[in-house]
Parts: structure tokens; sequence; C-alpha cells
């Protein structure tokens, strides 16, 4: 009996140690992935890697390019079509260096331009969730591009003229808020993609960052966030920048076009330190700017004759939700007068809205948006012209005149 | 004179000025919906845009969630839903399955009462030989429908039925398996569709146009949108 327990005790103390040790591993993986998910949704994973009402993150996406059409590429734990054979080291190159693990180059539809910035913690992190989604075998469709963006090796010149590697440094000058936005606007957040101009050869440089572009193929402008004339935040509050960003609606704007996806499926998972972090970060790239010109550049007779024949569309169609006197009734129907998205040197975007309407995202902050009515077939293109040029004179707004032909062109912008 | 003022006095806007807000109603919400479907869902004199009012909630729920996952396509409903919670699109369903407002004009039929005779027989007793069910055998004796799944066909535009019978039968506008209309459409010529069009066009919506309950009818095929 003795013997028994001399020889016993010590593995039932092993065993003991052991099943607390595996719990402990256990919970710490379980915390692994909960953070991983968290910062996948920050990377917005999800919009490209998932097609509407597909299975999660299997890919399979048509993304039209410039280029011919790319498809997002399988990222569950499949072995076979996912990537369920990966490493955490692998899934680091892909993120940090823009290469599959065998080396090979990967197209910069990816953001990796801006996901280089993540560290490799937060990478190990997301690669962990990944690693927990249901795995779903989905072989990835071979990308449709035109000679000769159908050889990889171009990407090692795209590389060598746009690709910086490297994670985010901090800037020790700066508050721990506002480093914390700038690695989430920078890095996961990956606004660069859309809210930088974007040249011939597809690509951006860093030293026109977050000034603002047309999205290629998509046909909807992404404002200058320095320019306080475009969605420069400098003017506004934290509390209206986070409510903008994580409800989708605020007292200044509301988003909408490609921005009301990533409301959608990003910012409103986030959480109240992290927005305010991005909101205190944006804030700062747009302070110091000029807020443009004094103002509007409409002043001659003819345009006279196209503002009043706008105020006259405007009041029929648009002031019963924006009022007269442009002050809308926010955050539901949001100002147009002081409206930096309705002025900026691009009209692409108010012509749209007027074309198509739409509603802004619902979120857990605004579950039942008020939207907005498409008036493509109530409105002829010299009426759009009219009211789009109308409000982006009136009130002391400052945008310039919108041709008829402009309003016909952007008839036939892709929904989708 | 008023123009000139109010176009070009800068700092026209005070933020610290009250502004009305908008009233928390579903009507307000949606009046994106309006300039196709009229204002209370009564529809419109455009060919293809259809009623919504009364429709059952459940069928209405159904196109939303397939328009929203691009399911049913058609552009413009694919771009204002696709951003939209389950629970939205659901308040939406039964705010315009609760509406009764009055119906909005008809248009004149333009084709002959031998192909409206013809209509009429097809919808009512559908043609037994070829195996055509009647659609009233699902829609409703009144062809107001049947909760929660199968929609009113009356007070629609004779383009917009044919064009969603043409959908059907060529597998661009699908419902969940078992897809019936899928088979019913397929089994119907050209000149069946434009038939049927045309006499559905024609009915007057009655005074109630209330779906039937469920379970109200014997349906004659089964439906995954109507699951018994």
């Amino acid at each position: 009996m003795r013997t028994r327990w001399t020889l016993s005790l010590p593995i039932l103390l092993a065993g003991w140690l052991l099943a607390g040790l595996s719990a402990a591993a256990r919970a710490d993986d379980q915390a692994l992935v909960t953070k991983g998910e968290y910062l996948a949704r920050a990377g917005d994973c999800i919009a490209c890697h998932t097609n509407p009402g597909g299975a999660l993150f299997a890919g399979g996406l048509a993304m039209a390019t410039p280029f011919g059409t790319i498809y997002s590429s399988n990222i569950t734990p499949d072995p076979k079509t996912g990537i369920g054979s990966w490493t955490a080291d692998d899934f680091y190159g892909v993120m940090h260096a823009g290469r599959f693990p065998d080396g090979g180059l990967i197209y910069p539809a990816m953001p990796f331009g801006s996901y280089t910035k993540v560290t490799r913690a937060d990478s190990d992190a997301i690669f962990a969730y990944l690693r927990s989604v249901p795995p779903v075998r989905q072989p990835n469709r071979p990308h449709d591009l035109r000679f000769p963006f159908n050889n990889r090796q171009l990407i090692l010149g795209w590389r060598t003229l746009f690709f910086q590697e490297g994670e985010y440094q901090p800037d020790s000058t700066k508050s721990v808020e506002w480093n914390r936005g700038a690695y989430l606007v920078g890095g996961l957040g990956h606004c660069a993609m859309c809210h930088s101009p974007i040249n011939a050869l597809g690509g951006s440089s860093e030293s026109q960052a977050f000034e603002g572009g047309l999205i290629p193929m998509q046909n909807w402008y992404a404002p200058s966030l320095t320019s306080n004339k475009e969605a420069g935040l400098g003017e506004w509050n934290i509390d209206e920048i986070v409510g903008l960003l994580r409800n989708g609606v605020s007292h200044r704007g509301a988003v909408y076009g490609p921005m009301a996806e990533v409301t959608f499926n990003s910012l409103q998972y986030l959480n109240d330190a992290d927005v305010r972090a991005m909101a205190i970060y944006l804030k700062s790239l747009g302070e110091g700017t000029p807020p443009g010109a004094e103002v509007s550049s409409v002043p001659s007779p003819e345009s006279s004759l196209l503002l009043s024949f706008g105020q006259t569309v405007y009041q029929t169609h648009c002031a019963s939700c924006h009022a007269a006197d442009g002050r809308g009734m926010p955050p539901e129907y949001p100002p147009l007068a002081g409206n930096p998205s309705i002025q900026m040197e691009s009209s692409v975007n108010p012509v749209r809205m007027v074309l198509n309407g739409g509603f802004p995202p619902g979120t857990a902050g605004n579950a039942m948006p008020y939207g907005m009515p498409p008036f493509a077939q109530t409105l002829s293109d010299d009426e759009v012209a009219a009211v789009v040029t109308y409000i982006r004179a009136a009130w002391g707004n400052r945008g310039s005149p919108v041709s008829s032909r402009q309003a016909n062109e952007l008839r036939i912008a892709p929904l989708d | 004179m008023l123009l000139v003022s109010l176009t070009f006095c800068p700092a026209a806007v005070t933020r610290a000025q009250p502004t009305d807000r908008a009233p928390d109603t579903m009507q307000a919400r949606l009046r994106a919906c309006q300039p196709c479907h009229g204002r209370q869902g009564e529809g419109t004199n455009n060919d293809y845009f259809p009623r919504l009012a009364g429709k059952p909630a459940g069928y209405l729920m159904n196109q939303l969630v397939a328009f929203r996952d691009g399911r049913r396509r058609y552009p413009p409903m694919n771009y204002l839903l696709e951003y939209q919670s389950d629970s939205f699109l659901q308040k939406i369903a039964e705010y315009f399955a609760a509406l009764r407002p009055p119906p909005a004009q008809q248009t004149a039929t333009d084709v002959g009462s031998a192909v409206l005779a013809r209509g009429r027989s097809l919808v009512t007793d559908g043609d037994q030989a070829r195996g055509v069910p009647a659609c009233s055998g699902c829609h409703g004796p009144k062809l107001t429908g049947m909760e929660p799944g199968i929609p009113g066909l009356v007070g629609l535009h004779k383009s917009y039925i044919s064009a969603q019978l043409g959908a059907f039968r060529y597998g661009t506008r699908t419902a969940a398996e078992p897809d019936c209309m899928q088979l019913v459409a397929a089994s119907l010529t050209e000149t069946d569709v434009t038939a049927v069009a045309a006499w559905l066009a024609s009915v007057p919506i009655p005074p109630d146009p209330s779906p039937v309950p469920k379970g109200t009818l014997q349906m004659p095929l089964g439906c995954g949108s109507e699951p018994n």
C-alpha cells in the first residue's frame, strides 16, 4: 500500500500539473483565436475572401481591375485547397513580404503593402484564428488577367516602385493612442488602398498616401484624408469621427459606396478604444490644411441659370429631407451645407448619390438606417447636373459646376 | 438676388442651430423604395416595378435576402440592400406586407379577347393535358397569395409578370428547392406566358387583397419557399 502511494503520488502530481498546463494552454489558444478574429475584422479579410452568400473565407470573389479579373483565394484551413498546410511563418511571409510559401509573388490586389506594417504577434493571432474556422474544399479559380499582366514577374517591377517592406515603427513624439490609430489605419485597415491616388501602373506612392483618388473600375472617388476640402477630418470632433466610422452615420455626413462595406464588415466590430485611436490619427492627418477656395467657382451668368434651375429641382425632390437651407435632419438625413463630400474637386460621388441613392450600412449603432431614393429614372441628365451644381455651390459650399455629360457618363457606373 | 445671397454667403451654416429630426417611422426610412414601388408600395406606372403592398412578409423577406446576397439579380436592388441585416430586412418585409393602399390605376389591356380567355383558363384551371397547374391552386382563388411565402399576382404589370416567368424558366431567378416556379414556368410556352401575364394584369385588385392563411390551399406541387 505504502509502495503504491510512493509510486503513484509523483505520477498523480505530474498528472495534475500536466492537466493544469494543458487547460492553461487551451485557454491561451482560445484567447489567441479571439484576438485573431478581432484583428481579422480590423483587416476586413472577409470583404475579399468571402463570396456574398458563400462559405466563410472560401474565396472565389471576382474582383475587376484595370488589368483583368482577379479571384480571391481560399484561406480556410483545408489542406488541399486552402491554407491548411501553411505554418505561421508562411502566413507572415504573405502578410509581411507579399510572397507565397514557395517564394512566389502575390498580386498587389492583396494589400500586403499595408499589411507589411502588421506585427509578427498580430499576424500569428490572425493565422491562429484562420486555422480555427471550418475548412472548405474549394479550389482557387485562376486569375483572368490580360497580357502582359498575367506574367507574375511583372510584380517585381511593381514592388521595386511601390512596395516598402517593414513593420510599423511608432513615432515617439506622438501619443500611444495616435500610434495605435496610425498602426490600424496604415496596417490592417489598409485605408491607403483606396484613399491614395492610383497611377497607371496600379501603384500608389507613400508620399501621396491618403491624398484621395478615383477607385479603379468602381467609379467611386475615395476622398483625400489629408485635405479638409475633402474627407479631411481636421475640423470634426472625435465623437463625430467615431460615429461615422463605427455606426456609418454622424451629424456631419454618412458613409456610402465602398466605405459602407468597410463600416459594415470591419469598423463596426472594433472596440471603442481602437476606433477612437483611428479617429485621433485621422483627425491629425487633416489638421492644418487650408479649408479650400474662399468662394464657389460658379460665378458666370450661364451658371446662374444652371443654379436657378438646380434650385427648382432641389426644392421639388430634395428639400423635404435635406431641408431648403441644406442643413438636413442629421444624423438621419445628412446635411449638404458644409458637407465636404459634396464639394470635393471630383463630383463623381454627389452625382452617383443622386443617380443611385443608397442606404448607410445597417450597424449595431444604426440598425435601421434611413435610405436615399435613386433618382436615375426620375431626373434627366440636365436636371442631375443642375441639382448637383446647385448643392455644390449653395449655402457657402465651394464646389465646381457639373455638366450633363458627366451626369450621363455615370449612369452606367457599375453598382456592384 | 436671393439666389446670389444664398450661394455666396460664406459660412451660412452654423452648427449650433437645432435642426428637425426625421420621423422615427419605417416610411421615413424607406423613401428609397418610393420612386419605383410607390409611396405606399402600391406600385407605379413603370412596367417592370412590382406592387409590394400586401404581399406576404415571408415572400418579401425571401426576395430581400435573395437581392442582398445576389441570388436574385437586379443591380439597383442588389446595391441598395447590400449592407443590411436580416433583422432590418424582416422589418421592411413586415412593413410592406401590412400596407393596404388604394390600388394604382391599371393600364388598359392591349391584347385580344381570345388571348385573355386563354390566360384566364390557364390561371384558373391550368392545362391538365400538359401538366400545367392552375396559378390559383397556390396563389389563391382571388390570386392574393398565401401566407407565408406565396405572393399575390394581382396589381402587377404584364411586362413584370412575363419577365419573371421568363427569369424562372431560364434559371436567372431561382427560389429555395424544390423550385416549383421553375418547373411551372418551364412547362409554359411563350404564348402561354403572354396570355397569363395579360389576363393577370387585367384582374382588378379585390377590396381585401390580403393573402389567405398558411395551409388554406392543398398545393399541387412542393415548394421550398412554402414549407408545409
